[in-house]
C-alpha cells in the first residue's frame, strides 16, 4: 500500500507515532515557538522596530507641512533642479514626499540625533529604500507614516524607490546626508 | 443523459483512466506547457535586461515583459497544471468517473479565454502593472477581466474535483479513506476555493474601478486583500507539490507514508494556518500595528511552518524506509546513494524537496519575520525567495511528474531520454543557484522590479558595491543555465507528446465499467496496519538518514535566522 492508494486499514489514525516523527515534531515546535517569541522580544529589547504611528491625511495637507519645513530650514540648493537641502533641528518633524518619480526635498541630518521622519506618497505606491543601510519601508498615498530614526554613522546615503511605480520607476533616486556635529 | 463510463487501464502502472478525465488532463497539461513556453521566453528577456552586462530591452518593454512573465508563470502555467493534477488525484487515483465532464470543459474554456484576454492586455502595452497590479496604478480593464474569467474557470474545476470525490464515495470505487495524495489535492482544492473568493473580493472592485464605476480604491485595503489571494495561491502550490512529492515517492519506490495520521494532519495545518504568509507582505506597511503583524504572521506558533517541516521529514523518510526494505541498509545514506538518480521523475522531485526546504523555506520564514523584513522588503531577496519556492519547489516537482505522465497519460515514449536525464539537474541546480545569488543581491539592497541598477542618467544615482554587481552577474548566468533546462523540458515534452513513438499495447481497448469498480480490494485487518514499519532502521529510528538530513536543515535554519538578527542590529535605530 502506498500514498496513492487508500490506507490499508480503516482506522489508520490509531497507528502509534514513530520515534522519528515524534522527535522531529517536538524539535520543530520548539523552534517555531522560539521564532514567535523573538518578535515580541525585539520590541522590548531590540532597537530596530518599525513604527506603529501613522495618520490618514491628504496629499495637499501633507505637501503643505513639507513646504513649511522647507521654508524654515533650507540651508542650500542642489543639482540643476535646485532641490532644497533641509537641515531640520533635532527631534523635529521631517517630511519626505514621494511622488512620480522623485523624493523631495533633500535631507541633512546630524549623526546620533533622533528625528521624526514622515513618509507619504502623493500618488501611487512607492518604496523607501535607504542604501547602503538597507532599511526598506512601503510608502502609501494617504497614510502619513512617522518613523523615529537615529542615524548612527555620518556619510552620504541614497534613497531609492523599490516599489514599482511606472515607466520611470528606476529614475526615482535621491540622497540623504548625515553629518557630524 | 447517458454517463460515459469508459475506462482504460494503463498496462504498466495499472492506473485506470476515465475517458473524459483523460482528455481534460491532457488539455490542461498542454495549456500549462504553452503558458510555460510564453513565460519562459519572457523570463529570458527579463534576465538579459537585468544583467547590466547585456541590458537588452528598453524600460517600457522590460516592465511589460516582467508583468507577462509573472502572470503567465505564477498563474497560468501553475494553475493549468494543477487542474490536471486535481483530475488525476480524484478520477484516476480513486478509479472513479469524473463528475460533470461538460462543466469541466466549460471551466477549461473560461480559463483559456481569461488567459488569452489577460495576455492580450499585457502585450497591448497599457497594462504593465506587474502581477500584483497595486492600485492606484491602473491597468486596462481586460487585464482584470481576464484574471476574473480565469479564476471562475479554475473555481469550476475545483468543484468538479469535489464532485468527483462525492461520486467515488457514492459508487464505492475505493475502500475507507481517500489516498494521502488525494487528501493533499483536496487540501489544495479547499485553499483554492478560499483563494479565488479573496481574489474576487479584490479584483471585481478593481475591475469596476478601471471602467469608472467605482471612484476610489484604497492602496492599503488593496494590498491587504490582494495578498489574501496572492499568497494563498502559493499555499495551493505548496499543497499540490507536496502531494506530488508523496505521489512520486509512491510511484518510484512504492513508498508508503510513515504515518497517515502525521502526514494528513500536516496537510490539515495548511488549511488552518493558511493566512500566515499573506500577512508577510504587509510587514513594512503603515496603518497596521505590530500586534496585528506579529500575530497574523505566526498565530503565535508558526504551525504552517511546522507542517512543511513535517512533510520535509516524512517524504524522504518514506523513501528511506522503502529503500531499506529493499536491502539498501548500509550506513546512514546508502538508500540515498543507490536511489535512481538517472530517473528524472525521482531526481527532479528530490531536488525540488531539498531546494524548497533549504532555500525557499528558510528564506521565507526569515523574510516573514516582522523586524527582519525591514532589511529585505522589496529587494531582490523577495524574488530570490519565491523562485526557490515556486520554481525549484512547484515547477520542478510538476516537471518530474510530467516524465511519469508522458508514457502513462499520453501513451508516448519519451523522446531524447539522455537529455531528459540531465534536464532536472540543469533546471534544478541552475534555478537554485539563481535564487541563492538573487537573495545575495537582495541582502546588499538591490531592488526588485528595477530596469537599470546602474541608474545611468539619474539625477542622483546610487553606486552599488562591486559585490552587488557580482551577485547580479552570477544570478544571470545561473538563470541562463535554468533557461536552457526549461527549454530542454519544453523540447522533450512537446516532442514526445506530438512526435513521440506511440506506446501500443496488444488488445488495448477502453472498457465499460459498470456501477462502481469491479471489486474493491478487501480491507486489511486492523492488526496488520498497526505493526508499522517492521524492524527497519537504526537506533530506534526507522529513517536515521532522513533524520540526519532534517537536523542539518534545522541547524542551518537556526544559524541563518540569527545571522539576520545580527545584521538587523547593526542598522540605524528605529522606533
Amino acid at each position: 500500500m502506498s500514498a496513492i492508494q487508500s490506507p490499508p486499514s480503516r482506522v489508520w489514525w490509531k497507528q502509534p507515532l514513530d520515534r522519528l516523527e515524534g522527535t522531529w515534531i517536538i524539535l520543530s515546535l520548539i523552534w517555531c515557538l522560539t521564532m514567535f517569541f523573538m518578535m515580541p522580544y525585539w520590541h522590548v529589547f531590540g532597537k530596530q522596530n518599525l513604527a506603529n504611528e501613522s495618520y490618514r491625511t491628504t496629499p495637499e495637507a501633507y505637501a503643505r507641512k513639507a513646504q513649511e519645513m522647507v521654508d524654515k530650514f533650507t540651508v542650500r540648493k542642489e543639482t540643476e533642479q535646485q532641490i532644497p537641502v533641509v537641515r531640520p533641528p533635532e527631534g523635529s518633524d521631517v517630511y519626505l514626499i514621494a511622488r512620480l518619480w522623485q523624493w523631495w526635498p533633500l535631507l541633512e541630518l546630524e549623526e546620533g540625533k533622533s528625528y521624526r521622519l514622515h513618509l507619504m506618497s502623493m500618488d501611487w505606491l512607492h518604496g523607501f529604500s535607504l542604501q547602503p543601510e538597507n532599511i526598506n519601508v512601503q510608502v502609501h498615498p494617504g497614510y502619513d507614516h512617522v518613523l523615529t530614526v537615529t542615524p548612527n554613522r555620518a556619510g552620504t546615503y541614497s534613497i531609492i524607490c523599490n516599489e514599482y511605480c511606472g515607466i520611470n520607476h528606476h529614475t526615482m533616486s535621491s540622497k540623504l546626508y548625515v553629518v557630524k556635529k | 443523459m447517458a454517463l460515459n463510463r469508459m475506462f482504460r487501464t494503463c498496462p504498466t502502472t495499472g492506473l485506470k483512466f476515465h475517458e473524459p478525465a483523460e482528455a481534460l488532463m491532457k488539455a490542461n497539461a498542454v495549456a500549462a506547457v504553452v503558458s510555460l513556453l510564453v513565460g519562459g521566453v519572457l523570463a529570458l528577456l527579463v534576465l538579459l535586461t537585468r544583467w547590466p552586462a547585456v541590458h537588452l530591452l528598453p524600460a517600457d518593454w522590460f516592465y511589460l515583459v516582467l508583468t507577462g512573465h509573472g502572470v503567465d508563470m505564477l498563474v497560468f502555467w501553475i494553475i493549468f497544471f494543477e487542474m490536471a493534477v486535481l483530475y488525476f488525484c480524484s478520477s484516476t487515483l480513486l478509479n472513479c468517473r469524473l463528475a460533470t465532464p461538460k462543466m469541466a470543459w466549460a471551466g477549461f474554456g473560461l480559463m483559456v479565454i481569461g488567459a488569452l484576454m489577460n495576455n492580450f492586455a499585457v502585450f497591448k502595452g497599457d497594462s504593465s502593472v506587474m502581477f500584483t497590479s497595486y492600485a492606484p496604478m491602473g491597468a486596462h480593464p481586460t487585464f482584470y477581466l481576464g484574471l476574473i474569467l480565469f479564476a471562475v474557470g479554475a473555481l469550476i474545476g475545483c468543484f468538479v474535483f469535489l464532485g468527483t470525490l462525492v461520486v467515488g464515495k457514492a459508487e464505492g470505487t475505493y475502500n475507507g479513506s481517500i489516498p494521502l495524495v488525494t487528501f493533499g489535492a483536496l487540501t489544495a482544492c479547499i485553499i483554492a476555493v478560499f483563494t479565488i473568493a479573496a481574489g474576487a473580493i479584490i479584483l471585481i472592485p478593481t475591475f469596476l474601478w478601471s471602467i469608472g464605476l467605482v471612484d476610489h480604491i484604497d492602496s492599503l485595503m488593496y494590498r491587504t486583500v490582494f495578498w489574501a489571494f496572492g499568497h494563498s495561491s502559493q499555499q495551493i502550490n505548496v499543497s499540490a507539490h507536496v502531494a506530488v512529492w508523496y505521489a512520486i515517492a509512491a510511484i518510484v519506490f512504492g513508498a508508503k507514508p510513515l504515518s497517515e495520521k502525521v502526514s494528513r494532519f500536516a496537510f490539515f495545518l495548511y488549511i488552518l494556518f493558511l493566512q500566515l504568509a499573506s500577512a508577510h507582505h504587509l510587514l513594512a506597511d503603515p496603518g497596521l500595528t505590530s500586534n496585528w503583524k506579529i500575530f497574523n504572521t505566526s498565530y503565535a506558533m508558526y504551525l504552517a511552518v511546522l507542517a512543511s517541516m513535517v512533510h520535509g521529514l516524512t517524504v524522504p523518510g518514506a523513501i528511506e524506509v522503502a529503500q531499506r526494505e529493499k536491502g539498501f541498509t548500509k550506513g546512514l545514506f546508502e538508500w540515498l546513494r543507490k536511489a535512481p538518480w538517472g530517473n528524472p521523475v525521482f531526481s527532479g522531485m528530490f531536488m525540488s524537496l531539498i531546494g524548497f526546504g533549504f532555500l525557499g523555506g528558510i528564506s521565507g520564514v526569515v523574510l516573514g519575520t516582522e523586524q527582519l523584513n525591514l532589511i529585505m522588503h522589496n529587494t531582490l531577496y523577495v524574488p530570490g525567495h519565491f523562485h526557490a519556492t515556486v520554481v525549484v519547489g512547484t515547477t520542478l516537482a510538476f516537471m518530474s511528474l510530467t516524465y511519469f505522465l508522458i508514457p502513462v497519460l499520453f501513451r508516448r515514449e519519451l523522446m531524447f531520454p539522455r537529455l531528459a536525464q540531465w534536464q532536472p539537474y540543469l533546471f534544478g541546480l541552475g534555478m537554485s543557484a539563481f535564487a541563492l545569488f538573487m537573495m545575495g543581491a537582495g541582502t546588499l539592497g538591490v531592488p526588485r522590479r528595477h530596469w537599470d541598477m546602474t541608474m545611468a542618467g539619474n539625477l542622483m544615482p546610487h553606486e552599488w558595491p562591486g559585490t552587488a554587481y557580482l551577485m547580479v552577474g552570477l544570478f544571470a548566468i545561473s538563470g541562463l543555465v535554468a533557461v536552457v533546462g526549461g527549454a530542454a523540458y519544453l523540447l522533450i515534452t512537446v516532442g514526445s507528446v506530438f512526435f513521440g513513438k506511440c506506446i501500443e499495447t496488444p488488445g488495448y481497448q477502453r472498457v465499460r465499467i459498470a456501477e462502481g469498480r469491479a471489486a474493491p480490494a478487501p480491507a486489511q485487518p486492523v492488526a496488520a496496519a498497526m505493526t508499522g514499519h517492521g524492524n527497519a532502521g537504526v537506533g530506534g529510528m526507522v529513517a536515521p538518514g532522513t533524520f540526519t538530513l532534517a537536523m542539518v536543515l534545522l541547524v542551518s535554519f537556526v544559524l541563518y535566522y540569527f545571522v539576520n538578527w545580527k545584521y538587523l542590529s547593526q542598522v540605524w535605530p528605529l522606533r
